[in-house]
């Protein structure tokens, strides 16, 4: 369990930083992972440029979805161990919940691709 | 043994746990005219039921669950199932409410009707949010939604007692809790007119009907309209499961009840980062694992609910 958890919070860390590092390293998209872990989103907000694929990946001991509240996608669910995957193409932001447990939400932001290069 | 969430801030994690501690060491208990009693009523309650009605509920049984808090979910079901029917009374019935498989496979289902119907006893099923993984709740309307409504609810009678099972698990909204949503309420308010306010009235559901813990989902978003439509009935009983552990609380004329799963337990609110399984010493698991005993006796506004873990 310990265990377990030292290696999450450390994949946390690492998308965490990869996000973080974003837009400062690319103004290109650059796929992103999100984990279920303890029935959370991690990151639970996290910005990505248009194009990018995001990957929910399920940590938890129980099954879990990925439903868009604008319904705009919606996976099956997750056992431990699956993924699942979206590209998003236009900018926004996408507000998501667990279907099964729906106090689990995060969101994913999407900012256009070339904006951030002119401030480079 | 007995919560009551209205002071506001919920009961305390140390009380919480003496409880779990209290239903681990096998102490069997029930509650007759909101009063706990315990040890010896069995076999009280056995021999005066002759013309009262016993029922028994199980839960979360989780069938196809298999990591480390119960490698063995069938087993353990069985185990529970043996339990029922080595009871000393009969019961008339199961209720079942929900979660009986854990991925809403076929198999599962198959697994879960196998060892269940070992009882001999008929079984009224509610729906958990792990049976309806499907889209359109096609596996568990097939199997157990005959003569229901909706995503199955439905509602009988049994020795003058009248049940009514309720599905709180789909159509869930972001960032809310379980929920009912209008066709089913209004069914039920349509359900209950005309009925005497003197008949005793047992309404079971997954997610808990009550508050017990919003943070972790552990509640039901519109339950206050149907407990309005109940407030009028001098004796209800509000059966549950989700939560994998037993909680109490009794509110004017209405007992709230969860029961515990045959599958694997849940920690205590807030007693754990999340209500993810709880993985427990190999020698405690079935003391937190078990299946609940109802009686109701007539002229007695409170049914008797008896805790039966699987060992202690």
């Amino acid at each position: 369990m310990t265990r377990k958890l030292c290696v999450t919070i450390a994949l946390a860390v690492a998308v965490l930083a990869a996000a973080a590092a974003l837009p400062a390293a690319s103004a290109q998209a650059v796929d992103t992972e999100v984990l279920i872990d303890q029935f959370t989103f991690t990151p639970q907000r996290v910005a990505v440029k248009a194009g990018t694929t995001v990957t929910w990946s399920n940590e938890d001991d129980v099954p879990h979805t990925i439903a868009s509240s604008g319904k705009l996608f919606k996976s099956r669910a997750l056992d431990t161990g699956d993924k699942f995957s979206f590209t998003f193409t236009t900018p926004g932001t996408y507000e998501y919940f667990c279907s099964l447990h729906p106090h689990m939400t995060g969101a994913i932001v999407v900012e256009a691709a070339t904006g951030s290069n002119a401030a480079r | 043994m007995t919560f009551d969430h209205d002071d506001g801030r919920g009961a305390s994690r140390r009380k919480i746990l003496e409880c779990m501690t209290w239903a681990g060491t096998g102490v069997l208990w029930t509650i007759a005219g909101g009063m706990p009693r315990s040890m010896g009523i069995i076999g009280e309650a056995a021999a005066a039921e002759a013309s009262g009605l016993t029922f028994l509920q199980i839960s979360d049984s989780h069938v196809g669950f298999d990591k480390p808090a119960n490698p063995n979910a069938l087993g353990t079901l069985e185990e529970a199932v043996g339990k029922i029917k080595a009871l000393p009374v009969k019961p008339s019935f199961i209720i079942h409410t929900g979660d009986i498989t854990h991925l809403c496979k076929p198999s599962e289902f198959d697994d879960a009707d196998r060892i269940i119907s070992q009882s001999r006893l008929d079984v009224h099923y509610v729906p958990g949010e792990h049976d309806v993984l499907d889209e359109d709740v096609k596996l568990y309307r097939n199997r157990y939604g005959r003569g229901t409504k909706g995503a199955g609810w439905y509602s009988f009678d049994a020795n003058g007692v009248h049940f009514i099972g309720l599905v709180n698990v789909v159509d869930l909204k972001a960032g809310g809790l379980g929920n009912l949503g209008n066709e089913q309420l209004e069914w039920l308010e349509d359900d209950l007119k005309g009925r005497p306010a003197s008949t005793p009235i047992v309404v079971f559901a997954h997610i808990p009907l009550w508050s017990v813990y919003p943070a972790w989902g552990w509640g039901t978003e519109d339950a206050a309209r149907a407990l309005d439509y109940l407030k009028r009935f001098g004796s209800v009983t509000v059966l549950n499961g989700h939560i994998h552990q037993i909680m109490q609380k009794v509110e004017g004329s209405v007992t709230f009840h969860t029961a515990m799963s045959t599958a694997f337990p849940q920690p205590a609110p807030g007693a754990a980062p999340s209500p993810g399984p709880m993985k427990v010493a190999d020698d405690k698991l079935r003391s937190l694992l078990g299946v609940t005993d109802v009686t109701f006796k007539r002229g007695q506004q409170r049914l008797a609910i008896i805790d039966q873990p699987l060992q202690g």
